[in-house]
């Protein structure tokens, strides 16, 4: 059997589950249609139940455990430990949140099964089924086995699956709940509430346009050139991270898996390499528009145009372009 | 205050791939190496640590006899001294093999913070801090962008997705995935660089029983999710080319 581990917070369903269940779906159908079924752990775990029981698996557990708001590495690795044990599945499904990053190879190490993470894709590689995720920042993507005895960990990175291609039951799965023990006062971490800090001014989720500067852009003194084009077009000005970490542009401009997930009509993308956590949050746009100095960049993979060429040259003449037709 | 910082030696940005043979893992000898990203950050924040608390910087590194030139910048940049696991085949070693050879090398030490980068520029694994916080028993926290230490205990901000962040307490000793962008980076001076000479680089073995739980069979260029039209032309050419087909063709200008 195939465990998807559900994420919640306060009761609301991540996103990204049903992606995890749409992979673990055709992970299921690589390995001789194998069962799934979904895990879902809180303090009131109920309701997201009854949400993931549409889904076409074999079951819903529950675990409702007091121990686990808010949620810490220690308790969830103390609950899904026992959890395992007693449902014994042959490989256990996240999606790479954030979350999972911070407890899922703890809970590996804890059992010693091995975890792969980031995966894009499943495949079978003769008698194996291999893992397809990037490395190398994108540069080049790997074809993984796993090694020892299961149950094996595997994370699905955020929109490599599509949460509307998990397949939906007929009518509502059962959901089973499940008693662990949870001791809390052995658990280290003190956690407090969630927060934003970023004053949230601009929304670039509305954004119909983008014009998104990376490393390529060299230096502050260069985010004009940026902005004009962004005039000429209409468009947002974004970065990615390492450009909002430089302070260039504020935090509240920057796209990716720690920034604003943005789905533009156009996203322009300005000397940005591509690298995972900048294309998580920007490959929904319709059109994407690429221009780099290195033709083997990864954000050429995700673009519909490419200009390979020096963007101090190239975004100037954009801007002219567009500024005189 | 004994502040570990576990740092891995990557290939630089620009470098090109090359396959080895097999295509299963890169010419590693073809490769130029720098320090990995997030792991510069954890090092400058165990400096700034330090330069508060008092203590000492250890830095530890495993992987083949290259990653020394690393050890010896983060030396030069202030580290007191370095920790070498030392083997010819860890360079494509998985998370557990790495973080094995970390916890054998610190179990003696007593470090009441062990400090890495959230993730690594080659693997990309994000599992080696948690996993050697397992085998070492300590608490830890992930994604972290801020530290502060009071006494016996450590407060972080622990960043969560699309802007959040949450405050996170507890007792030391633990382990810090540090996030990039933390602080700002110092660079060696030639008195660092001088200093780091005489500055000791411990040789461990690395341990015998430490399997890997992972094997690529396959290592490729990724396949274009995308038929991307590329654009060629002097920049004037290739611009007017370029607004020409996002008004025409793909209608999202006007």
């Amino acid at each position: 059997m195939i465990l998807v581990i559900a994420e919640q917070r306060s009761g609301k369903l991540n996103r990204a589950t049903w992606e995890a269940i749409a992979g673990a779906q055709q992970l299921a159908a690589a390995q001789n249609n194998e069962a799934v079924s979904v895990l879902v752990a809180g303090s009131s775990a109920s309701g997201v139940a009854s949400e993931l029981a549409a889904a076409a698996v074999q079951e819903v557990v529950t675990i409702d455990n007091p121990a686990l708001e808010p949620y810490t590495p220690d308790g969830y690795t103390a609950a899904l430990q026992q959890a395992i044990a007693q449902l014994s599945p042959s490989t256990v499904v996240l999606p790479h949140t954030y979350q999972t990053r911070d407890f899922a190879p703890k809970l590996a190490a804890r059992l010693d099964r091995s975890i792969i993470t980031d995966v894009t894709a499943v495949k079978r590689a003769g008698n194996d089924v291999a893992f397809v995720r990037p490395m190398f920042q994108g540069k080049l993507t790997a074809d993984v086995v796993a090694e020892g005895p299961g149950p094996h960990f595997v994370t699905f990175q955020i929109g490599a699956f599509r949460a509307d291609q998990a397949a939906r039951g007929s009518a509502p799965t059962t959901v089973r709940p499940l008693t662990v023990a949870v001791d809390a006062s052995a658990i280290r971490q003190k956690p407090e509430a969630p927060f934003q800090e970023a004053r949230q001014a601009v929304d670039l989720s509305q954004a119909e346009r983008i014009v998104s500067v990376g490393r390529g852009i060299k230096e502050q003194s260069n985010i004009p050139l940026a902005q004009a084009l962004a005039d000429a077009l209409g468009a947002e000005l974004a970065a990615s991270r390492p450009i909002c970490d430089a302070g260039w542009l504020p935090m509240e401009r920057q796209v990716g898996s720690s920034g604003q997930t943005v789905a533009p009509k156009l996203y322009l993308a300005l000397g940005i390499s591509g690298a995972i956590q900048h294309l998580v949050g920007m490959k929904g746009a319709n059109t994407i528009v690429a221009i780099n100095k290195d033709p083997d960049a990864p954000i050429f993979e995700v673009a519909d145009y490419g200009i390979v060429g020096d963007l101090f040259e190239i975004v100037p003449a954009l801007t002219a372009a567009l500024k005189g037709s | 205050m004994k502040i570990a910082v576990c740092i891995k030696q990557v290939p630089t940005r620009d470098w090109q791939p090359r396959l080895n043979d097999a295509k299963t893992w890169i010419r590693e000898q073809d490769a130029t190496y720098e320090m990995n990203e997030p792991d510069a950050y954890a090092l400058e924040e165990a400096l700034r640590l330090r330069e508060k608390q008092g203590g000492e910087v250890v830095v530890c590194s495993a992987g083949p006899s290259r990653v020394a030139q690393v050890l010896r910048e983060a030396l030069a940049r202030g580290a007191d001294r370095a920790i070498h696991v030392e083997d010819e085949g860890l360079g494509n070693a998985d998370a557990f093999v790495i973080a094995g050879a970390l916890a054998s090398a610190m179990q003696d030490e007593q470090f009441d913070l062990i400090l890495t980068g959230l993730q690594s520029d080659d693997q990309g694994f994000a599992q080696t801090g948690v996993i050697l916080a397992e085998r070492l028993n300590r608490s830890h926290a992930t994604i972290i962008m801020d530290v502060q230490v009071n006494g016996g205990q450590v407060r972080v901000k622990r960043e969560l997705e699309g802007g959040w962040f949450q405050w996170v307490d507890m007792a030391m000793p633990a382990v810090l995935t540090i996030q990039s962008g933390i602080n700002q980076l110092r660079y060696a001076t030639l008195k660092g660089i001088m200093a780091a000479k005489k500055k000791e680089i411990r040789k461990s073995p690395l341990p015998a029983a430490t399997a890997a739980k992972s094997r690529i069979v396959a290592l490729y260029p990724p396949e274009k999710a995308k038929k991307t039209q590329m654009i060629s032309g002097s920049p004037a050419e290739a611009a007017k080319e370029l607004v020409r087909r996002l008004r025409d063709d793909a209608r999202v200008i006007q």
